[in-house]
């Protein structure tokens, strides 16, 4: 099963490799890692979407919660949360193109953020699957670039991730 | 008061009250060691190699209980010492490892000596810190004795460029006597319920199982584990790492478990109903087959470190917290209880398992006209009349010392166990001696695993710790060898050398007694002798059986009642094997 586990973690060198050297010592999956610091500067927020039985993903919470560095984590995935991710696309557009594409972009409400005479460059924020769905959409042939953030995510309501 | 890096790396050592320092000198610690030759509180030991310099400290760790301290240069002195870093994370022992760095500005550049030290120690360190700072040096020295020592212990490393020790740079000095870290804490919370359940289960157990490890004898509650055993009344079987942590010769002690343990323990763990294990991890060698272990049991797992319940085999009871305070607890709980075992049912289990001790699973051809290296270990208990420290190496020989060695206390059975670290037997000898100068230690190894550290023996001379060397000598590498006998139709590929040392003129050469025993009646003699000379240093080369296996045995991919025996049950003494 897919979890996104939320990770505030030492912005100090080297905690990234702390946990991206777990992942690789310990044969768990990586989807995707995204990591930032927070409006705390000591702090940095770290998302991974990871995959893997219950067991699995038990391990990795502890294995994580291990790490001297990280001062606390939860699994989003265990209650409701929000989740985006950004991805920016680059794209051939032609005469022939251009209103297809336009229209495709306005559907999934993304953005053309820039635009020369033969390519768009086109933003779009929402779930791993709805940004999935627009590059299935997109005709393949007119794709130059795909460059993906890797999720976030925040949970829902009254729960929070803070010190 | 304004100290250099040197002086604060010297004085926090001392303010952490550090005896000894083993270590190597090189390039990038020349202003630490400059340091340590103005002052004569902390004792430096000179090491031949980094690797012996890791066992030393490691094993005056598990000796002591103290964190053991290294000192290494930069590059290969680093690289030298990941060995015995990864053994002592392996079995969780606290020590602090200085290792020399490059100076800042050239870190990155390749520069001579350089290597990723945090990078390659990463995945076998507690934690880890590079100092960019002199002004973090002392927190930074504090902070690693307090991650190395608390809740599960590890080695830590503190890796210090060679210009944050410069001695044109003084700064203020402070120790902070304690410190907090909001990303590490320790300290567990304790769970009544989950110890009230436990206790539930063990009363209304009809064939229950202590298991016990390593985690006993770290945590220091070996006097605690021996109380509730007896209040119970349960068999108990301990881990290699766990030997000691309920005295071998108690009448509800049932032995080793595992790969290598005895007939009953393994017997009992796989009947049981109930198995409380303490302080232990569920390691593959001692759970075997793990779709095969325990088809019965309900578990209880007491253990410091949440990430090793439930990792591999499923409990029903986890309790997380210190084994000392989870016993005491329920030591209380038991003595307040109304219900007591079930005397019936604990008499039919006691039945059940004298009769698997029956089989004499250890049993071994005495009459043999060859050393057989039983015998020699027994001999080595009598002589040292069980109270020895005794290290030990890698393979068949260490198996036989857990074995055959019953150890009655905590911190005398010193060996690497989950790395299998070869070569961590003589400077462990050291480290232990060092510690307790009146005590016996005995070194128990065999002709190949002490050629990897052997040039320790030279330290031992320098700083006058008359070790023992009980060297099993089968011209084999006896463990390899007998899984190439019984897994690959006896191809014995690379599992000789065909050119030993004379162990004896290499221990003269290195200063020390030498003695070859070649007949069983020389074993005891020697014995007397070589413990008799309390001032000397010596290597007893005892030439032993060279077709002795290891057993019981079980293989690789085998459950713990599938057990390959010396003496199927019944039969007599098989002369084959002899």
């Amino acid at each position: 099963m897919r979890h996104i586990i939320s990770i505030l973690i030492e912005n100090e060198s080297g905690a990234l490799s702390r946990v991206s050297g777990l992942f690789s010592a310990r044969g768990y999956n990586i989807q995707s890692l995204t990591v930032a610091p927070t409006e705390d500067p000591s702090l940095s927020r770290m998302t991974i979407v990871t995959c893997g039985s219950e067991e699995v993903i038990e391990q990795i919470t502890k294995q994580l919660n291990k790490l001297i560095d990280v001062v606390k984590l939860i699994d989003l995935a265990e209650a409701p949360h929000i989740e985006r991710e950004l991805m920016l696309v680059k794209v051939t557009a032609t005469e022939n193109t251009r209103e297809e594409i336009k229209r495709m972009v306005d559907i999934f409400r993304g953005k053309i953020i820039d635009v020369t005479p033969a390519t768009y460059v086109i933003e779009m924020t929402g779930s791993t699957d709805k940004l999935d769905a627009f590059v299935i959409a997109l005709d393949k042939t007119h794709i130059i670039e795909v460059v993906r953030s890797g999720s976030i995510g925040i949970s829902r309501g009254e729960k929070d991730l803070r010190l | 008061m304004e100290l250099s890096g040197a002086e604060i790396v010297i004085q926090s050592l001392k303010d952490e009250g550090v005896e000894f320092l083993f270590g190597y000198p090189g390039g990038a610690v020349l202003h630490l060691y400059d340091a340590i030759f103005q002052q004569d509180t902390i004792k430096h030991i000179l090491v031949r190699h980094e690797q012996g310099a890791t066992h030393a400290a490691d094993a005056y760790a598990r000796a002591t209980g103290k964190p053991g301290v290294v000192l290494v240069t930069s590059g290969p002195g680093a690289t030298n010492a990941v060995t015995g870093i990864a053994t002592a994370y392996m079995d969780s022992i606290p020590m602090v490892i200085l290792s020399g760095q490059v100076s800042l500005p050239v870190i990155g550049s390749d520069a001579f000596q350089e290597v990723d030290m945090i990078g390659i120690t990463r995945p076998c360190v507690k934690h880890n810190f590079l100092v960019r700072d002199v002004t973090q040096l002392a927190e930074t020295i504090k902070k690693a004795f307090y991650i190395a020592t608390t809740g599960r212990p590890g080695p830590v490393v503190v890796d210090i460029p060679k210009d944050i020790t410069s001695p044109a740079i003084k700064v203020p000095y402070h120790y902070p006597k304690s410190i907090s870290m909001r990303s590490y804490n320790p300290v567990v919370e304790s769970q009544p319920d989950q110890i009230r359940q436990a206790i539930d289960l063990l009363l209304s157990a009809q064939r229950p199982v202590i298991y016990a490890g390593g985690g006993v004898i770290l945590g220091n509650a070996s006097k605690e584990l021996t109380e509730f055993t007896q209040l119970l009344g349960f068999p108990i079987t301990n881990t290699l790492m766990g030997l000691g942590g309920y005295p071998a010769t108690h009448s509800q002690s049932i032995g080793m478990l595992g790969m290598h343990g005895t007939y009953e323990a393994n017997m009992a763990m796989h009947e049981s109903d109930v198995i409380i294990a303490i302080g232990a991890r569920f390691d593959d060698r001692v759970t075997g087959k793990l779709a095969e272990f325990c088809p019965y049991a309900k578990i209880i797992h007491i253990d410091i470190d949440p990430a090793s319940i439930s990792k591999t085999v499923k409990v029903h009871i986890p309790i997380v917290g210190e084994v000392q305070q989870v016993l005491e607890h329920m030591i209380a709980l038991l003595k307040a209880s109304k219900i007591k075992n079930n005397a019936q049912a604990m008499e039919a289990w006691w039945d059940q398992v004298n009769a698997w001790r029956a089989v004499k699973c250890l049993e071994y051809d005495r009459d043999s006209l060859l050393i057989k290296p039983q015998y020699a270990i027994e001999q080595l208990y009598a002589v040292t009349q069980g109270d020895a420290y005794v290290t030990s190496d890698v393979g068949q020989h260490q198996m036989w010392a857990a074995q055959y060695y019953h150890f009655d206390k905590p911190r005398r059975w010193i060996n690497s166990g989950a790395l299998g670290t070869m070569g961590f037997g003589i400077p462990a000898a050291i480290g232990v001696k060092l510690a307790f100068p009146d005590a016996d230690v005995a070194c128990v190894t065999g002709e190949a695993s002490i050629q990897m550290c052997i040039q320790e023996l030279s330290t031992a001379l320098q700083y006058k710790t008359p070790i023992k060397i009980i060297n099993l000598n089968n011209r084999y590498m006896g463990m390899v060898r007998q899984w190439q006998e019984f897994t690959y139709e006896s191809r014995y590929s690379h599992s000789y050398m065909e050119t030993i040392p004379d162990f004896v003129k290499l221990a003269e050469a290195y200063g020390h007694v030498g003695i070859r025993i070649d007949k069983p009646e020389e074993v005891r003699p020697a014995l007397e002798r070589a413990f008799a000379l309390k001032d000397r240093t010596v290597f007893l080369d005892i030439m032993t059986d060279r077709t002795e296996n290891v057993f019981p045995m079980i293989e690789a991919g085998k459950g713990h009642h599938d057990m390959k025996l010396r003496i199927a049950p019944g039969t007599p003494i098989d002369r084959e094997l002899a």
